[in-house]
């Protein structure tokens, strides 16, 4: 069971900021849901190997030779605030 | 030529054009006039585009012949809305376009439109989506089934020739099941990945959304290959061919038992009385054709959902992460300072059930849980594999209903997640073992009850019945998955085809 503490927690690891009316459907919710996951830590998989990738592919590389990359103006156009060259944020410490 | 243009399948449209009947840009005016009225019905409408072509377009040669594509929102459409259904991404147009987009447009193909989807491909109703949901043309008071809901209902209801979507769990299968059409999920690697804003990478896949099997192998055919610009992308071992396949003879056709009945935990998960009668006649009907059917079993199956749901909520957690309001998209106003922009952003610009997977992927990969929910999933993903691996020794392939039900209410599932992910339990395993799986209508049933309408399983009698059939009245589509090793799609589609002849499904019910 996830309390309030957890979902905040875990938000705050997430980088999402959650609103009042929101922590107790997500702590339930996940509860809900992590009970039905939980089933499969309950599985004897301790000679299994992992499968991250189902494709068995060992380095895939391309030759690394120099190639032009999107104009600054394009890689800027789609960014809610620009300033001089780069892309403007808030400081990192208001 | 209205009536006659929308029965064509996008392979009679070519021939069509080839033989000088029909010109390209009559056939693109005709569909973009018609996805352009849904696209203004607003309320009125299906809501199955997120964005409709303004001109004609410019090139239409190649052996695609200029027939009108629908694509999925998650795909880079350079300069074209590409928001993956999102509002983070509300304003995107992304200065690249996606490889299989771009390799179907040198085809050419042209694209038609842009359709809706479960935010971030993140739900099985297309109900999670920014522009709202899309309606299910059989039955309007019914969703499409998702994540690719807009392109199934496009396709169903005549207002695109065909479309593409992408399958991370079934998002590619089950609304083609839900809308009555094909549906392709394509061995993992097959098509490159490059462009489509990522959900699951480990799982996410690109596929068609056709009318019949034959337009899935056309358009499938084009988008096969290995790309530089995607590292698990694989070449296809041989060309795809025209499917021709009348009979099944000599094929070892596999029921799993995990599949047919679902039990315990997943009893939720058992077979409507429709849905079962529609999918046991199919298997009679396989007989006829020469096949032999067994029951295999997939013993770790029933745990696929629980796996995936660890699996594809981490990989989610991991690629959301981009969308911060620095670099595209929208950004919250009047931060404090560059966390308090980051964590608004992200609370204002994900919807609800985005946030909660992102939450979902965030608790199993932190500190002190991997082991239990990532690890353990890791590895009953490398059981089902295995599992597959054994089932294939004894047969050619397997064949499961694609959904237990067939298109729900709209809100029905909205309320408990859970009920929702179980509309994923027939399609996940095939997506963690990377291989491939279609889904082909294989009748009508009516909803939770008894069966409605027989399918006939006589190609005349369709025929005569797809002229007069009254939308939905009769009963709602039923899927039929068919799924293979890896890199099988040349026999899938095959025997896709073998079916869809022997079954004659009318599928002409839900145009509009």
């Amino acid at each position: 069971m996830i309390d309030r503490d957890e979902v905040l927690h875990v938000a705050r690891l997430a980088r999402l900021a959650l609103s009042e009316d929101e922590l107790e459907p997500m702590a339930r919710e996940l509860s809900a849901v992590l009970d039905h996951i939980a089933k499969i830590s309950e599985l004897s998989l301790e000679d299994v190997p992992p499968t991250s990738h189902v494709v068995e592919l060992t380095g895939a590389l391309r030759p690394d030779e120099p190639r032009a990359s999107f104009p600054r103006e394009v890689a800027l156009e789609q960014a809610p605030a620009v300033g001089g060259d780069g892309f403007l944020v808030p400081s990192p410490q208001a | 030529m209205s009536s006659d243009v929308l029965e064509l399948s996008a392979a009679q449209a070519i021939a069509a054009i080839d033989a000088g009947d029909l010109s390209a840009h009559e056939l693109f005016a005709f569909y973009r006039e018609r996805a352009q009225a849904d696209s203004d019905a607003n309320g009125d409408g299906l809501n199955c585009f997120t964005w409709v072509a303004e001109g004609a377009p410019s090139a239409t040669a190649g052996p695609l012949a200029g027939v009108p594509l629908a694509v999925k929102d998650l795909f880079c459409t350079e300069g074209v809305p590409s928001q993956s259904g999102s509002r983070i991404l509300e304003g995107y147009r992304p200065p690249y376009t996606a490889t299989s987009v771009a390799k179907l447009k040198d085809a050419g193909a042209t694209l038609l439109a842009k359709t809706n989807q479960d935010e971030f491909a993140m739900g099985s109703s297309t109900e999670n989506s920014a522009y709202g949901p899309t309606l299910n043309p059989w039955d309007r008071t019914r969703v499409p089934g998702g994540s690719s809901g807009g392109s199934a209902a496009a396709v169903a209801a005549g207002l695109a020739p065909w479309a593409l979507g992408t399958d991370t769990g079934g998002s590619i299968r089950q609304p083609a099941a839900l809308c009555g059409i094909v549906g392709l999920k394509p061995t993992y690697g097959a098509v490159s990945r490059y462009g489509m804003i990522a959900f699951a990478s480990s799982l996410d896949q690109a596929g068609p959304l056709t009318r019949d099997v034959t337009d899935a192998a056309l358009i499938f055919e084009r988008m096969v290959g290995q790309d530089p610009c995607d590292a698990t992308s694989l070449q296809f071992p041989e060309p795809i061919a025209k499917p021709t396949a009348e009979r099944l003879d000599g094929i070892r056709l596999g029921v799993p038992a995990e599949l047919r009945a679902p039990a315990g935990d997943f009893a939720d998960a058992e077979l409507e009385p429709g849905v079962r009668d529609a999918f046991e006649r199919a298997l009679k009907l396989a007989e006829g054709l020469g096949a032999s059917v067994q029951e295999i079993s997939l013993p770790h199956a029933p745990h696929a959902l629980s796996a995936y749901y660890v699996l594809a909520p981490s990989e989610a957690s991991s690629n959301l992460a981009r969308f911060d309001g620095v670099r595209y998209g929208m950004r919250a106003p009047d931060a404090t300072d560059l966390l308090d922009m980051y964590t608004r952003t992200r609370h204002d610009g994900f919807g609800t059930e985005v946030k909660r997977r992102i939450m979902l992927g965030t608790y199993a990969l932190s500190s002190g849980y991997y082991d239990a929910y990532y690890g353990s999933a890791q590895r009953v993903r490398t059981k089902i594999a295995e599992d597959f691996k054994t089932a294939f020794d004894s047969v050619d392939l397997i064949v499961t209903p694609t959904s237990a039900n067939v298109a729900f209410g709209l809100g029905e599932k909205t309320a408990n997640p859970w009920s929702m992910y179980l509309s994923d339990y027939f399609t996940v395993p095939m997506s963690l073992a990377g291989i491939p799986a279609i889904s082909i209508p294989c009748g009508l049933a009516a909803p939770g009850g008894a069966d409605a309408r027989q399918s006939s399983g006589d190609a005349s009698d369709a025929q005569q019945s797809s002229g007069d059939a009254s939308r939905g009245e009769g009963g709602l589509p039923v899927g039929l998955q068919i799924a293979g090793p890896a890199f099988s799609e040349n026999r899938l589609l095959d025997a896709a085809y073998a079916f869809e002849q022997a079954l004659g499904f009318a599928e002409g019910a839900a145009r509009v």
